[in-house]
């Protein structure tokens, strides 16, 4: 039998149906065998009706995207293959339940098996279990040992009753049972795992758990998808640390809620999505004027307006980079694994102490939402830095009788800060244009010091952030034909269309921002110096990225002397991150790679 | 103990002469100077208006805001600092217009805090327009036939919304504003001083003259009891909410730092923020 080093699996139904925690339990079951998982869900505006699949890519190795090729679908219902069915491949498996009376849509090449799902799970105790006989048979199919599947079933169902627990692994070994007769000898199975379990985790738990780890004790946030989970996850983790969460009225009151605790000195978080970033713009100006630290973490999804809110896209980089009124520095950090969110996230608290001001983090909907395989999250990286607060001793000996110079024009532009409650440290914290004691000024001169003051805290350079990574990461040859560029959650297709290219023998590179904002620009123009094409690859109808980056790189090669390479803007916003497939011919077809070969 | 030069900033006045929000700062001032709270353990979260330049008057950390956001600002600067005394102040339009959506959600929330607002029925810093609690018909100049809608009314709006702490000041009885000032902070919960602070460049109806001769003064009045929410909202209804003095105070209402699971007597900004190891250990388990 071959042996597969990579697997896919989707299950599909109507929302309501225990898609996600079907798709959740194979999941996990996979990690505990030592497999790399990477879960892609999709799912509509709707709590029950309306499709829902979650796929999930099962790999000896890392994987780090979806893709368009299917190798088993376990069906629901009928809908579920319409829309499904095409993904599927030659010597794949349609699993459905024959209680809908499943048909295989004419010239798909995989193989239909019709089982009582529905049945089955009636005889074993109840029809709700059905999704758990089709991981019986999803386990002979993939070739995967039915002991895992029983343990993490009786963990999960037995916690309410024994009995059930028990049911459960009876609907798994029916569905394996009817596998092994009905099925004829499988031709392949997953190479296995190497048994060391791992993490799996979305985006949205590791802001929580890098927040918690980095001194975050408040927490102020509004529903939206895709960051809910933020509030929740920190819900359950900071009480036990003595921190607050607070489900505010609206995205105004997280905001100033965070500001508010930023002010007296502690570590605030709100997490939000496009309609969220929109109400806080006023707020946003506020903390940069009056100096308060503040982290606003944004999951991106379809904008604008409602726009589609459980799809998937990048299109806030300009607001949050312009966003709000005024001139304002900006940091915006951009994470394209989970692992990275984790520390880019804890980051984003040294930076907003240090400097000041808020600290963003840009999330997408796939990375704040699908569940990858973590290594392993090291808390002994995080340090706490809480920027240059003042001591007693110190604030005695700098009050004056006029006040406490709270916004001293310094020549790095950080103004140590008292915290309210330290004696002689009283100021005035405004947002309205002040002195140095805080008190309200229009004086031209005093305007001008105080903007340059705050706008030069922040460094234009993002390797001087001191982050825990690279601001830009590159993968491939010193002088690359055509030089992939991206950010957040596209890391995956981007970089597994470059390994296609390689495969197909051009000389092709792969570079990531993980900084919009101060944007990595000698590092990009560094390596657009060696490269011939540049195809910037997002998701959003504009090329946000690509209008920065040809703006802000292009004139600073052209003021070094350099050539710019050709560029190019690959954009896809129809809620769907990219495949990899689609990066691929991007790039053949800009460098007529298809013509020449 | 701090006395009122302790509160006093050399900060020029920019209020017009006359204005009603003197007399407020200068109960407040009193207020914090009787219970014998030191200038840097308050702090007062101030909107944008004419009434929120009152911050740049007190000697304390000031925290001067967007309009309308005082509430949730306040709110955050509490929950982590519960040794500061927390004051949000501002006017009626940034309390009840723009912010009015923050004043319903900090009611039943009823975290421990006070809120001061200096009402004069108008709009002073952009110079007189109509304000949510202009009475109908009164003629400004966003309303130069008269204002076609109705009043909020704060104090009912309040108690139906779960207030705690409710009461009514006349900015010029220092000596009763400071008194329910003084009661509002050492209230465990929110606690809401609507102030009748006459506007005297805009507002020409609610003079003081006006407000001494219709404002009922309800500490005066022994048969009635603040306790009792019924009566209250009664009161309100009857006086069209011409009254001051204490008008609700709730028996007993757990505060939202009460109830919330785990809030610690150390202040969040004082306590340890690392977090062990083994604990991080643990939190990765339900990842597996
Ligand atoms: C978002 C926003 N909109 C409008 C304004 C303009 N504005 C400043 S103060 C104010 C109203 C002030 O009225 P009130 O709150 O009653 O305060 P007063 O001046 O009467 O004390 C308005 C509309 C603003 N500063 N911000
Ligand atoms: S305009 Fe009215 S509210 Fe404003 S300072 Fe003058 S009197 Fe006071
Ligand atoms: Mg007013």
């Amino acid at each position: 039998m071959r042996e597969r080093r990579l697997a896919s699996w989707k299950i599909g139904g109507e929302q309501g149906q225990g898609i996600d925690s079907t798709g959740e339990l194979l999941a996990i079951v996979c990690n505990r065998l030592g497999y790399y998982i990477y879960g892609y869900r999709q799912f509509s505006s709707r709590i029950k009706g309306g499709h829902s699949n979650y796929k999930i890519m099962i790999g000896t190795e890392p994987v780090a995207s979806t893709s368009s090729e299917l190798d088993v679908l376990v069906a629901i219902d009928q809908e579920t293959i319409d829309r499904n069915h095409k993904e599927l491949v030659e010597g794949g498996f349609l699993v459905a339940d024959a209680h809908f009376e499943p048909v295989l849509p004419e010239g798909c090449p995989a193989q239909l098996l019709s089982v009582p799902l529905t049945q089955m799970a009636q005889e074993v105790g109840s029809p709700l279990m059905r999704n758990v006989v089709s991981l019986g048979v999803s386990a002979y199919i993939l070739g995967l040992p039915l002991d895992a599947f029983k343990d993490v079933v009786l963990q999960r169902f037995g916690k309410k009753s024994p009995e059930v627990g028990q049911q459960n692994v009876a609907a798994l070994e029916k569905g394996y049972a009817y596998a092994q007769e009905h099925l004829p000898e499988p031709t392949w199975k997953l190479a296995a795992g190497d048994g060391k379990s791992r993490l799996i985790m979305m985006g949205n738990d590791a802001v929580a758990l890098g927040a918690a780890a980095a001194g975050c004790r408040f927490c102020a946030a509004y529903p939206i998808t895709p960051a809910s989970e933020v509030m929740e996850s920190l819900m359950s983790i900071l009480p036990r640390y003595g921190g607050v969460v607070v489900q505010a009225e609206d995205e105004i009151s997280a905001i100033t809620a965070c500001i508010g605790a930023g002010f007296a000195g502690a570590r605030a978080i709100t997490a939000t999505s496009g309609p969220g970033i929109s109400l806080m713009q006023e707020a946003i100006g506020l903390a940069h004027v009056a100096e308060i630290p503040v982290v606003i973490v944004d999951t991106q999804r379809g904008g604008p307006s409602t726009g589609m809110p459980t799809k998937h896209e990048q299109s806030d980089v300009w607001a949050l980079l312009y966003g709000s009124h005024g001139d304002t520095p900006r940091i915006v950090l951009a994470p394209s694994t989970v692992e990275e969110t984790f520390y880019l996230t804890a980051d984003a608290f040294n930076l907003a102490d240090k400097y000041q001001c808020p600290v963003f983090v840009a999330t997408d909907l796939s990375l704040a939402l699908n569940k990858q395989t973590v290594e392993d999250l090291d808390i002994t990286r995080i340090k706490i830095d809480r920027g240059h607060l003042l001591t007693d001793e110190e604030i005695a000996a700098q009050a004056e009788p006029d006040g406490f110079r709270r916004y001293r024009v310094t020549e790095s532009g950080i103004s140590p800060r008292p915290l309210p409650g330290q004696p002689k440290g009283q100021y005035l914290a405004t947002g309205v244009e002040h002195n140095e004691f805080g008190k309200v000024s229009e004086d031209p001169r005093n305007r001008v010091a105080m903007m340059d003051k705050r706008l030069r805290k922040v460094p234009a350079d993002p390797a001087a952030l001191d982050l825990s990574l690279e601001p830009l990461a590159y993968t491939g040859p010193e002088s690359p034909d055509i030089l992939l560029v991206g950010f957040g959650s596209s890391v995956g297709p981007i970089g597994d269309a470059r390994k296609l290219l390689e495969a197909e023998g051009l000389r092709a590179g792969h570079a990531h921002v993980k900084v919009l904002a101060p944007l990595p620009v000698n590092q990009l123009a560094e390596l657009f110096a060696r490269a011939k094409h540049v195809i910037v690859a997002e998701n959003n109808a504009h090329g946000q990225l690509f209008a920065l980056i040809e703006h802000r790189v292009g004139k600073a090669m052209r003021e070094q002397g350099l050539t710019v390479p050709q560029l190019h803007s690959l954009r896809k916003y129809d809620g769907n991150p990219f495949l990899p497939k689609e990066i691929a011919a991007a790039a053949k077809e800009v460098t007529s790679y298809a013509q020449a070969g | 103990m701090p006395k009122l030069a302790d509160f006093k900033t050399n900060e020029k006045s920019w209020w017009c002469p006359g204005c009603g929000d003197f007399g407020v700062l200068a109960s407040l001032q009193k207020a914090l100077v009787d219970l014998g709270v030191e200038p840097h353990d308050v702090a007062i979260v101030a909107g944008i208006g004419c009434s929120g330049k009152i911050g740049n008057y007190i000697n304390c950390y000031n925290f001067h805001v967007v309009h309308g956001r005082t509430l949730p600002t306040a709110m955050g600067l509490k929950l982590v600092n519960r040794d500061l005394t927390v004051i949000a102040a501002g006017g009626d339009g940034d309390g009840y217009a723009i912010g009015g959506g923050h004043f319903l959600h900090a009611l039943r929330r009823n975290v421990d805090m006070t809120y001061i607002v200096m009402d004069n029925q108008i709009y002073g810093l952009t110079k007189g327009q109509t304000s949510p609690t202009s009475k109908t018909g009164f003629k400004t100049r966003s309303t130069p036939e008269g204002n076609i809608e109705r009043p909020i009314r704060p104090l009912q709006l309040a108690i139906a919304a779960g207030a705690t702490f409710v009461a009514a000041g006349f900015s010029s009885d220092v000596k009763q504003l400071s008194s329910l000032i003084a009661q509002a902070i050492q209230h465990k919960g929110f606690a809401l001083v609507n102030v009748y602070s006459p506007c005297v460049t805009f507002n020409k109806v609610n003079t003081y003259d006006w407000y001494k001769e219709v404002l009922i003064n309800l500490d005066e009045d022994e048969s009635y009891d603040p306790t009792d929410r019924g009566a209250a909202l009664q009161k309100l209804i009857e006086t069209d909410e011409r009254v001051r003095g204490l008008v609700y105070k709730a028996p007993d209402q757990p505060s939202f730092q009460e109830l919330f699971p785990g809030y610690r007597e150390e202040p969040i900004v004082h306590q340890d923020w690392t977090m062990p190891q083994e604990d991080f250990a643990e939190l990765l388990e339900q990842f597996r």
